[in-house]
């Protein structure tokens, strides 16, 4: 492993990319598709909330199974803003990130004394405690779930309009990949890289090892959080399915298809998963099948995942 | 209330000792080949429709048990010899990838042969009335599992503990390469092990056939406690999966029966309906979070 170094031609893929995903909305309206925006809004949430476990995972180094718990706490979070009637989101998503960022920091800090299969489960632990909470807690709906009847509006504009979050959540996404963009050639990214690869010889170096996980899982935490928001208020419900660990177990399938500790990888898994099931989804009902073995073949023969082709490590 | 709590100390028994045999294939195959099998519970899962089809078939629930037995530990085999031969060198991402994967497929073959309607599997007819023990009524299914449970227990000690396989099994949990040196066959064992862990899951997926209802999804829940159950008890031990498993057995049972009533005889009622469910689900994870926190290797750590 080294460090992780944008391919030549990326920045000329993602202004491409960046145009084409703003026009998205007004193509397919032209082309009467425009069920198809509220589809792309969720898989520009995936793909935030993929991106966010690549930077525990890819980066950070830390395999964790729970991540789900902060895409879900972020969503309660939306739905109780909701409830106690704050419909800003310049003030719920901020709250999400906060309360899901504040949670991952706890679970950071006890999970990280850990190591490999026991921090795996660990994670996968506090994940199922805190589904369980939520399934549990009647004020908050329990089984069922807390519904937003009404999306909240951002900087005093509507977004009941499919299009407006579509743009909405495009711009927290583009935002955080910058974001992860720069942290990734920065000190900072350099250092949690650097402790991915030998942790021993960071902590030799000197680096307060335990503080630079704990910050890079805690941000990753309220990234999610980010994405579990805008989900809910996609879906208009915060519902304790988001919290399950098949949930975490499909956000590490993204980033590993994707392409682990490579900057897009994340965001290409969840574009690359979603449309197959979506497409494959009409075509065989039982599809999962196919994407078994699908994942099964990515193990066996392209381990390094479809953004591989997007960035080099070099050694 | 005694008598509550002794029945339900009996249905943490048997729930425990169900758990230890799930959890004594995941060890093993965790602490041996250092490989993580989130496909484990679909093993189960497989195991309790393979005994339920049997059963139907045959008429008969021990025949179908024995059949669904057998034919687990064929696929078992199957998948050892194809895919987790594979996945032994490589890291515990790709693992945990190719096994989520495993649990796509068996959860969507499974209702794509038998549908998504659960199975019926009932208890032998002999067995299906309660007896009495202690001046309280019991059924008598449940005191068989118990048996069986403990049997099982007690055979799987003594091959662990004290055949000359069970040493090499030992041995390759504390050091795999040391005993690889020594001339032994790891890689046959490897596989012996493995499926003699996917049989010992249909046999706790048919006993629970008939408690639990036999349905798609059934392994995940149980896949969990069955992890849960390792890492109290140290990855790679028997001893470990075995007193881990009565823990988390136990301690889970009981939670769920008596917190509740225990919470409202202290807090206010609403207080006491809010918590209660919500506590004794989370028990065993608090459990478990407590004992890495004081002992991150478990109770009874297989590599000293």
């Amino acid at each position: 492993m080294a460090f992780y170094r944008p391919a030549r031609w990326q920045n000329a893929a993602v202004i491409v990319s960046l145009a084409m995903l703003i026009a998205l909305p007004e193509l397919l309206t032209a082309l009467d598709q425009s069920y198809y925006t509220g589809f792309a809004t969720r898989v520009l949430i995936f793909a935030l909330a993929a991106s966010s476990l690549n930077l525990v995972l890819g980066f950070g180094g830390m395999v964790s199974l729970g991540h789900a718990a902060f895409f879900g706490v972020g969503a309660y979070v939306a739905a109780i803003c909701y409830d106690a009637g704050i419909h800003e989101g310049l003030l719920v998503l901020p709250l999400a990130a906060l309360f899901a960022g504040l949670f991952a920091l706890l679970v950071g800090a006890i999970s990280l004394r850990t190591r490999g299969v026991y921090f795996i489960m660990i994670t996968l632990a506090f994940a199922q405690m805190t589904y369980y909470l939520f399934v549990s807690a009647r004020a908050w709906g329990g089984d069922d779930g807390m519904p937003i009847y009404e999306r909240m509006r951002f900087a005093g504009f509507s977004l009941l309009a499919d299009e407006a979050l579509y743009y909405l959540a495009l711009g927290v996404l583009a935002l955080c990949m910058l974001l992860f963009a720069r942290l990734a050639g920065a000190r900072f990214g350099r250092t949690v890289q650097a402790i991915r690869d030998n942790e021993t010889r960071m902590e030799a170096l000197g680096y307060p090892v335990f503080r630079y996980r704990l910050v890079c899982f805690a941000l990753g935490g309220a990234v999610a959080g980010l994405a579990g928001a805008l989900l809910a208020n996609l879906t208009g419900m915060a519902s304790p399915n988001l919290l399950q660990w098949t949930q975490s177990g499909t956000l590490l399938v993204m980033v590993i298809v994707g392409g682990v500790g490579y900057l897009w990888g994340g965001l290409v898994g969840a574009v690359v998963l979603l449309l197959l099931e979506e497409f494959l989804l009409a075509w065989f009902e039982h599809w999962h099948i196919v994407l078994g073995l699908l994942l099964i073949g990515i193990v066996l023969f392209a381990p390094r995942g479809v953004a591989a082709l997007f960035g080099k490590r070099h050694g | 209330m005694t008598q509550l709590v002794l029945e339900q100390a009996l249905n943490g028994l048997q729930f425990g000792l169900m758990l230890f045999l799930l959890a004594a294939g995941l060890t093993l195959v965790f602490g041996i080949m250092d490989c993580i099998n989130l496909a484990h519970g679909s093993l189960y899962m497989v195991g309790a429709y393979f005994v339920a089809a049997a059963a139907q078939a045959a008429d008969s629930f021990w025949l179908g048990l024995g059949a669904g037995i057998a034919g687990t530990a064929v696929l078992g085999l199957l998948l050892e010899l194809s895919l987790f031969r594979q996945l032994y060198r490589r890291d515990h991402l790709s693992q945990v990838l190719a096994t989520f994967a495993l649990i796509l497929i068996a959860n969507e073959s499974v209702r794509l042969i038998w549908g998504p309607a659960p199975l019926l599997l009932n208890p032998p007819a002999a067995l299906s009335g309660p007896v009495e023990i202690a001046g309280f009524f019991y059924p008598a299914y449940r005191l068989v599992i118990i048996g069986v449970g403990l049997v099982v227990a007690a055979l799987l000690y003594l091959l662990v503990a004290k055949s000359r396989v069970g040493m090499w099994v030992r041995a390759g949990a504390s050091n795999r390469e040391m005993t690889e040196a020594l001339g032994i066959n790891v890689r046959g064992l490897f596989t012996a092990v493995f499926v003699f862990g996917a049989a010992l899951c249909a046999l706790a997926g048919g006993l629970l056939g008939p408690l639990l209802a036999v349905q798609v999804g059934m392994g995940e829940s149980v896949l969990i406690l069955a992890f849960v159950v390792i890492i109290i008890g140290g990855i790679g031990s028997i001893r470990g999966a075995l007193v881990g498993a009565l823990i988390v057995g136990t301690v889970d049972t009981l939670g769920r029966a008596l917190l509740p009533t225990l919470l409202r005889a202290t807090l206010p009622a609403d207080a006491a309906a809010t918590l209660g469910p919500a506590l004794a689900s989370i028990l065993i994870y608090l459990l478990m979070a407590a004992i890495l926190f004081f002992k991150p290797q478990g109770l009874f750590p297989a590599r000293a």
